[in-house]
This record gives structure tokens, C-alpha cells and sequence, in this order.
């Protein structure tokens, strides 16, 4: 494949070839975007400094002072890159505020038994890699909290804390522009001869 | 021939180049919809790079998420109250001088919410592939368009390229049976059709909604169905357009004219799935054995008939939490329980139709004591056709609000938000936690539904006022 130049714009520009870290686990089931980075923080026109709002409403309280008991408080959060969640992560509105939300916090990576559509693609143009794994391991991540796992991009497989390895799903072409830091505008933009062409036939 | 499905006779025309193992299809966007709230880092990223928007005369623009809903604030009599609102939709007046787009800006008569002005206008048509920042563009799908949200960086590649990578997703078809009864809506069909198969059910696939009740409904209750597939996690719903697509969209302004007419409802005509075309997946439903719909939990799967009473799971500890969150318990009947507000509203539910349905219901009563209602009409021309018809007297009569078009309530950007634990009749989309307010209840339903909850103050069973 040819494939051009970077254009530099994704959120993360480098190469990503694999991510290694603690797990922090939200088991609740189909966590929606609305949870990830409530709307009343939507109304912004850059990308920058999302963390601090993700999960808000489950973050802080009346007042905006941080929830003990709430997972992302803690110090297990510190550092972490890898949120294993609850089946259907990332329901609901398209906004990409979410995967910049859970980036600008820190996370490289998301664990899920199912991702919703819109989140997942949103999630792959910013470097933030969106894992459905088979149910039984991901059980066990939800029981273990803290594990320490590695995802390796180019063999595609989640690595457990006793070297067991379990393959995942990833479309191809999004894999190749995260493996080279490559993002995808730039490989439209060299489609220009065939949307011209398709669009004196059609459009 | 291959029996082909209607989406991939849509999908087949834009491919622009075909997908591979290697790489995704290169799909071929003819209209992109676009507003204030997911748009501005797009904008950035075309400056930086120093590109131009590829087809400005493919893009439309309008701001309804963060506006406001008050006459005062829309004409300018006084500034938007809220800071960050104004600075978003003074960023898509720049972009869109900038870049050469059509803005149906602030003051404009064609203003309202995306996805009600593209089919008012009749920029909407069939066989399109349209898209918009937004989840909620599977509407436009009730055209036999193939429509679906995408994310901001996905906005700049369509300004940019006019097109889209996308892998060929899989194709679901719910297959209805029989008629509505009576005094059930389209939103009650959607509502059941997401309670069979669940808020992740329709992932990774387009659905088609086919059948003798579907083919029944008219395009507003068609929009009302295919806007909520995102509920049932479906990017896209399609339905195949018919006579009753043609005489919605003849003489609008964006729709083909004259010769040009003839020859676009030729092409529509072959836009259906052939008889032996295969699903990937075939759902069956029978409308006839419906009733009106209410969801009592956190999302949009947790959904019941009206006369219903709330299910007991207790084993399972998100359930539990929904139900906190709720103030609600297993066991409780639903009908009766007492609410705060009432939202008439949304891309779902704010159509010249449902406004005339939820005025129906609430002609000659009262908004009950202590209870909020607010009605906030899809656009500009809803809102002076309602007038024209004297719906708004019938509402502010009853003692409710009428409001300027935008999405408001549904979405609470733009500040009109229900406070902690109030309990929203609303005919938006989303129930989530906090969608409309930190704290706030939202229970989906009908306009009737939710007409008859202001009535009472309580839910309520609208077919005793119809
Ligand atoms: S009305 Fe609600 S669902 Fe529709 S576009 Fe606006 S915010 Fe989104």
C-alpha cells in the first residue's frame, strides 16, 4: 500500500505500537457519552483540557469537590491508561469530545465486551484504542482491577498479568495508520483523481 | 441480477473506491449537515492544514444545539445569556463566511434543528449518503437516504474530501406487521422496536424498517422512527421511499424541479429492496399488539408499555443503580406516578405533526399545578405554521411555554435543564443520567403521552384524551 505523508493531526502523532499499564474498570453497562463528558461541556472549540470533565457527574459532587468512593479519584486512577468497562461502552451521541475527554485524562486504550459504532471510529482517529474482547476475559479484568496488561498493537492480542494472551478485532487499515502514526486525511486527500472522477459521473 | 438491499443500492452508488481487506471504502458524501457544537475544531484543522472546503455547495449549515430559546436572545434584542453558547455560534458565522457555506443562521426564517430543516427544505432526498456531527442524522434515513452521524475529525475529512473511509457495515431488517392501533404513535413503535433488541442491538449494522405499518406512517412519523435507530445502537435507519416520500418532498425548496422532478422520482422508484434481497439479520414485530410506550430507567432500552409496572432484577447491580437514580421501585405501576415537567421538543418529536397531536390532547385543559411544560417547536417554519394554525394559543392558554426552535431541553446546552431529581416527560431521545439536567429524570414518550402527563401531573395513559 501507498500510503502519504502524515498530516499531523490526530491527537497522538507518534507511532503506537503498544500500550502498557494498571487497568482502572467502570463495570457499569452501556456507559453513554453523555456519562463520559456531559453536554453543559460541549459548548468549547478546541480539544484541550477535556480530562477534567470526564465523567463529571460521577466525578464531583454538588459542590465540584471529587467523590471518594469514585473510581477515577483514587490513586489507583494515577497514571493509568487502560479503562476496562461495562458491555456497549460509548452509546449515544457522536461527540468527540469523549475519546478527547478520556485522552486528555490519560487513557490509551478502552476494554469492553462490545463499543458502540460512532465512538469507536472517533476513537481510533485520536489513538485511543477501542479493545472488544470475548466475555470470559473480560470477566476476569473486571474482577481484577489494577491488572497489569499490555496491548500489542502489531500481533493484535491483550496480554494478561500470567502471560496469557487473548487475540482482538481491530480493522485493518485504522491499525496501519496507528502502527506508522499516520492518519487518514491525508490517504483521502490522495483519492482526489477518483472523487473527481466519481463525482463528474454522479454528483 | 444479485438481489440487492436498498442500502446497498445506496451504498454501491457513492462507493468512490471499494473497500478492501487493506483499506476501507472511500464512500462519496452528498450532503453533510453541519452546526455549531462539532464543528469549530474541524474548521481548525482545514486552517492548518491550508485546506479548502472541497464542496461548500454540498454543505449546509444551521445552529440549534447551544442556542437559545427565548425571542429576545434569537433576535438579538438582548446577548445570549450564555457566554461559551455565543462564542460557538459566532465561530460557525466565521467558518462559514470563511469557507463559503450557507449558514441558516440565528435570525434566519429557515433556521432549527438540523435534522428537521434538511427534509423541510428538501435538501433531504433519497439515495443521498448524508451525514452530520451528530447521531442523530439516522433520521434523514425515513427518505430511503443513507445518513449517519460522525465524529468532529470525520467532519473536516467530508469538508475537506467530500468523502468518507468507512467499512460496509452489516444490515439488520425489522419487519412490521399490522396496523397502530389507536392512540399509539410512531415513537411508542421505536420505543418497543428498542426494547426487543436492545440499546446495542442494531451495532455495526443499518437497519431497513419495512412492512405494512411502516409503509402506513407518514414522513414525519417515518423521521420519528429512523431517528431513533442510534437508540438502538444503529449508525443508520432506512426506509424505502414511496408516494408518500414524493408528496412530502415535491416543491420544496432544495428538491429537484420541473424535468429535473420527473427524472429524480424515476431514479427513487428503484430504490427498494429487491424481493429476494438478504439480511444479515431479519427482526419481526407486530404493531397492531402495541401500546403507548414510556421508558423508566437510564437508557432508552428501559422501556415499557404505559400500563406497565417496573421489573424486578435482583441480582443485578446496574439495574439497581438505574433504579436509584430513577427514585423508582420494582413492582411500582408507572401510570400515576407524579412528574415535574413536561418537554415537547426534539429532532425525535417537534414537527409540525407531533405539536398538533400534543395540542390535541391538552385543547380545553390545564398544564396541572406545580408542573412546568415546554414546548419548543423543530424549526422556524414549524413554529409560524403551528402559529398559523393556532396551536400556540392552545399551549400558552393550557399554560405552557412556546418557545423559538432549537434543541433546548433535550440536550439542556443551552441551559433550559430540569433540576436534580425531577422527573421530565420528555419526547427527546435520550434518557441517560443528567441528559437534561445533573440529576434530572427524563421519561421518554410520545407527544401525547406527554401532553396527557401535564394534564395530570402525572403519568398517564393518553388514549382516555384522544
Ligand atoms: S434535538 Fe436532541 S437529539 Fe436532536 S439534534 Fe438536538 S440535541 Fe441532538
Amino acid at each position: 500500500m501507498a500510503y502519504p505523508k502524515n498530516t499531523s493531526q490526530s491527537y497522538e502523532t507518534k507511532p503506537i505500537k503498544s500500550v502498557k499499564s494498571r487497568t482502572v474498570v467502570l463495570p457499569s453497562t452501556d456507559i453513554d457519552t453523555d456519562q463520559i463528558i456531559p453536554a453543559r461541556f460541549l459548548r468549547t472549540t478546541t480539544k484541550e483540557g477535556l480530562g477534567k470533565q470526564l465523567f463529571a457527574d460521577w466525578r464531583y459532587d454538588a459542590s465540584g469537590a471529587p467523590k471518594a468512593d469514585f473510581v477515577l479519584n483514587g490513586s489507583e486512577a494515577k497514571g493509568a491508561a487502560i479503562l476496562v468497562a461495562g458491555h456497549n461502552f460509548g452509546c449515544g451521541s457522536s461527540r468527540e469530545h469523549a475519546p478527547w475527554a478520556l485522552m486528555d485524562f490519560g487513557f490509551r486504550a478502552v476494554i469492553s465486551t462490545e463499543i458502540a459504532d460512532i465512538f469507536r471510529s472517533n476513537s481510533l482517529k485520536n489513538g485511543l484504542l477501542p479493545l472488544v474482547i470475548d466475555k470470559a476475559t473480560h470477566t476476569w479484568l473486571l474482577e481484577h482491577p489494577g491488572a497489569e496488561v499490555e496491548i500489542d498493537l502489531e500481533t493484535t492480542t491483550l496480554k494478561l498479568p500470567d502471560g496469557k494472551t487473548v487475540k482482538f478485532p481491530i480493522e485493518a487499515f485504522a491499525r496501519y495508520c496507528l502502527l506508522n502514526g499516520i492518519d487518514e486525511l491525508g490517504y483521502l486527500l490522495n483519492q482526489d483523481d477518483a472523487i473527481s472522477r466519481h463525482e463528474r459521473a454522479y454528483a | 441480477m444479485a438481489q440487492k438491499t436498498l442500502f446497498e443500492k445506496v451504498w454501491e452508488r457513492h462507493e468512490v473506491v471499494p473497500e478492501t481487506a487493506d483499506t476501507p471504502a472511500v464512500l462519496y458524501i452528498d450532503l453533510h449537515l453541519i452546526h455549531e457544537v462539532t464543528t469549530p475544531q474541524a474548521f481548525t484543522l482545514l486552517r492548518e492544514q491550508n485546506l479548502k472546503v472541497r464542496r461548500p455547495d454540498r454543505v449546509l449549515a444551521t445552529m440549534d444545539h447551544s442556542t437559545p430559546t427565548t425571542t429576545e436572545e434569537i433576535f438579538g434584542r438582548i446577548p445570549i445569556r450564555m457566554e461559551s453558547a455565543a462564542q460557538q455560534i459566532h465561530k460557525l458565522e466565521d467558518n462559514c463566511r470563511e469557507f463559503g457555506i450557507e449558514l441558516l443562521g440565528m435570525t434566519h426564517e429557515h433556521r432549527g434543528i438540523v435534522h428537521i430543516i434538511g427534509p423541510e427544505l428538501g435538501a433531504t432526498q433519497p439515495g443521498k449518503t448524508i451525514v452530520c456531527g451528530d447521531s442523530h442524522t439516522a433520521t434523514h434515513g425515513a427518505f430511503g437516504a443513507l445518513a449517519f452521524g460522525i465524529g468532529t475529525t470525520e467532519v473536516g475529512h467530508v469538508l475537506a474530501t467530500q468523502c468518507l473511509l468507512q467499512r460496509r457495515p452489516k444490515t439488520l431488517a425489522i419487519n412490521v406487521k399490522g396496523r397502530l392501533p389507536a392512540g399509539v404513535t410512531a415513537k411508542d413503535l421505536i420505543l418497543a422496536i428498542i426494547g426487543k433488541i436492545g440499546v446495542g442491538g442494531g451495532t455495526g449494522h443499518v437497519i431497513e424498517y419495512r412492512g405494512e405499518a411502516i409503509e402506513a406512517l407518514s414522513m414525519d412519523e417515518r423521521m420519528t422512527v429512523c431517528n431513533m435507530s442510534i437508540e438502538a445502537g444503529a449508525r443508520a435507519g432506512m426506509i424505502a421511499p414511496d408516494e408518500t416520500t414524493f408528496a412530502y418532498l415535491k416543491g420544496r425548496p432544495k428538491a429537484p424541479q420541473g424535468a429535473a422532478w420527473d427524472k429524480a422520482v424515476a431514479e427513487w422508484r428503484q430504490l427498494k429492496s429487491d424481493p429476494g434481497a438478504r439480511f444479515d439479520r431479519e427482526v419481526d414485530i407486530d404493531a397492531s399488539t402495541l401500546e403507548p410506550m414510556i421508558t423508566y430507567g437510564t437508557h432508552p432500552g428501559m422501556v415499557l408499555p404505559i400500563s406497565a409496572s417496573v421489573p424486578s432484577k435482583p441480582d443485578d447491580a446496574v439495574f439497581a443503580k438505574a433504579l436509584n437514580y430513577m427514585g423508582m421501585t420494582p413492582g411500582e405501576r408507572l401510570i400515576d406516578k407524579p412528574i415535574n415537567i413536561v418537554f415537547v421538543g426534539s429532532c425525535t418529536n417537534a414537527r409540525l405533526s407531533d405539536l398538533e397531536l400534543a395540542a390535541r390532547v391538552l385543547k380545553g385543559h390545564k398544564v396541572a399545578d406545580g408542573v412546568r411544560m415546554l414546548v419548543v417547536p423543530g424549526s422556524q417554519q414549524i413554529k409560524h405554521a403551528a402559529e398559523a394554525l393556532g396551536l400556540d394559543k392552545i399551549f400558552i392558554e393550557a399554560g405552557a411555554e412556546w418557545r423559538e426552535s432549537g434543541c433546548s431541553m433535550c440536550i439542556g446546552m443551552n441551559g433550559d435543564l430540569a433540576g436534580k431529581g425531577q422527573y421530565v416527560v420528555s419526547t427527546s431521545n435520550r434518557n441517560f443520567e443528567g441528559r437534561q439536567g445533573q440529576g434530572a429524570r427524563t421519561l421518554l414518550a410520545s407527544p401525547a403521552t406527554a401532553a396527557a402527563a401535564a394534564i395530570r401531573g402525572r403519568i398517564t395513559d393518553p388514549r382516555q384524551f384522544l
